[in-house]
């Protein structure tokens, strides 16, 4: 499953395309809105970088199943073999795997245009991104496939998603932060550990109750 | 028996206003604006208590497929809403006169914003998806995450920031309360209690009533 997405995915690099262009509009927004100020924007760098991630990934996640829709591929979905949960999981890698690419583009992107140094915090920020990334892509996922069958879906995906989201975008804005300052994935070892608890959580409740979603 | 669920709500409620303004004492240094914490932190038990109630009938609703178990999720959350709006309202009025502002950036009162925000869009889920039996199964899912995201909710927004004044009655050690306020305090936990679960019941009923007319 998560091979047929990535497949389709590099075949028409539809959405992977879009979303690159959207980040780095919205890099110029971020530049525009928040002035040439160098100190200003060190302060709130983790918070317009978390901004960047969870508004692409609005967008992004929120086509997960555009592609079932349009084709009228949703009852092979449902008469695929074996576990539903398979199907969940196929698309939660597919999800995953593109907007890692985006946010590393995204990361790439801040270093050189706001000139930051990343040096030494990158592994811990991978880290911290990965398990921040996992959480938005499970709940978004999951609300994906609920809110692709309703009327005005773009609306409501953002809706329902983002309060859901706050506990795992606190964590990773926080950490984030910490982590650029210098200082060590230990000090963090709270925030990190929420989010893998989030992520836990998330996937879980998505894998026994997606089935009841795909039903139609 | 709803009527007398309504009527011993009825009852309690008098008696919880009774405490409130007679029984108990007059607060030293906060004076009479105290007295809206008998509404207040009932009325966050009480919501919290109707959340669990709707993830207990949300899970029950996935398992079982009965219509009475969807219709008891959509009231409880319903309800609980309520109760946490007007826990948000009273604690607003009670913070002008004591904190100086009608509201803050601290960790119990956003988490609280936060988990009222997001039963906001259960709210909304429902009114969005038309078909009915597609509505109870996508709640039931909102419903389960959105309950098991509360204490998520709050351990996140309680590390990034605290400044309420610590919970005098749920926590380790002798309460720090008078009596009389402590049973003020519990009695309306009782009225409000009461309240809600007659709310619920009644709202059950409507939808029933609604998905048979329309059915």
């Amino acid at each position: 499953m998560a091979w047929k997405d990535l497949v389709v995915e590099r075949r028409s690099k539809e959405t992977l395309n879009s979303l690159l262009f959207f980040s780095l509009a919205l890099l110029f927004v971020f530049q525009f809105t928040l002035g040439p100020d160098r100190e200003r924007l060190a302060a709130v760098l983790p918070g317009v970088l978390w901004l960047g991630f969870i508004l692409s990934s609005v967008l992004g996640l929120g086509r997960t199943f555009m592609v079932e829709r349009d084709n009228d591929c949703w009852e092979a979905l449902l008469l695929a073999p074996g576990d539903k949960s398979a199907v969940y999981v196929g698309k939660l890698v597919a999800c995953l795997a593109l907007m890692l690419v985006v946010e590393a583009t995204v990361l790439a992107l801040f270093t050189v245009f706001f000139n930051v140094d990343l040096g030494p915090a990158l592994p811990g920020l991978a880290l911290v991104i990965v398990l921040g990334t996992l959480g938005i892509a499970a709940v978004g996922a999951l609300f994906a496939a609920m809110t692709s069958q309703v009327r005005a879906r773009e609306l409501l995906f953002p809706v329902l998603l983002l309060p859901v989201l706050v506990p795992v975008l606190l964590g990773a804005v926080k950490a984030t932060e910490a982590l650029l300052l210098g200082e060590s994935l230990a000090s963090v070892a709270h925030w990190w550990q929420l989010l893998v608890a989030a992520d836990v959580v998330y996937i879980v409740v998505g894998l026994l109750t997606f089935d009841v979603i795909l039903e139609g | 028996m709803v009527r007398v669920l309504g009527w011993f709500a009825v009852v309690a409620v008098v008696a919880g206003l009774a405490m409130g303004f007679g029984v108990a004492p007059r607060e030293a240094t906060q004076g009479n604006v105290q007295r809206i914490m008998y509404l207040h932190v009932p009325a966050v038990w009480v919501a919290y208590l109707a959340f669990i109630v709707g993830f207990v009938a949300s899970i029950a609703y996935l398992a079982r497929r009965r219509n009475g178990a969807d219709h008891l999720a959509h009231a409880a959350c319903e309800v609980g809403t309520l109760f946490l709006g007007v826990n948000i309202a009273t604690g607003a009025i009670w913070g002008k006169p004591t904190w100086g502002t009608w509201w803050t950036w601290d960790a119990r009162l956003t988490s609280v914003a936060v988990v009222f925000v997001m039963f906001l869009a259960y709210l909304l889920l429902r009114q969005a998806v038309e078909d009915p039996e597609r509505s109870a199964r996508y709640a039931a899912v909102l419903g389960i995450v959105a309950a098991l995201n509360i204490p998520l909710v709050h351990f996140s927004v309680y590390w990034w920031r605290t400044l309420h004044q610590p919970p005098s009655l749920l926590k380790p050690g002798s309460s720090s309360m008078p009596g009389s306020i402590l049973t003020a305090l519990l009695v309306n936990f009782a009225a409000l209690a009461l309240l809600g679960a007659y709310f619920v019941a009644r709202r059950t009923r409507v939808l029933a009533d609604e998905a048979e007319a329309i059915a």
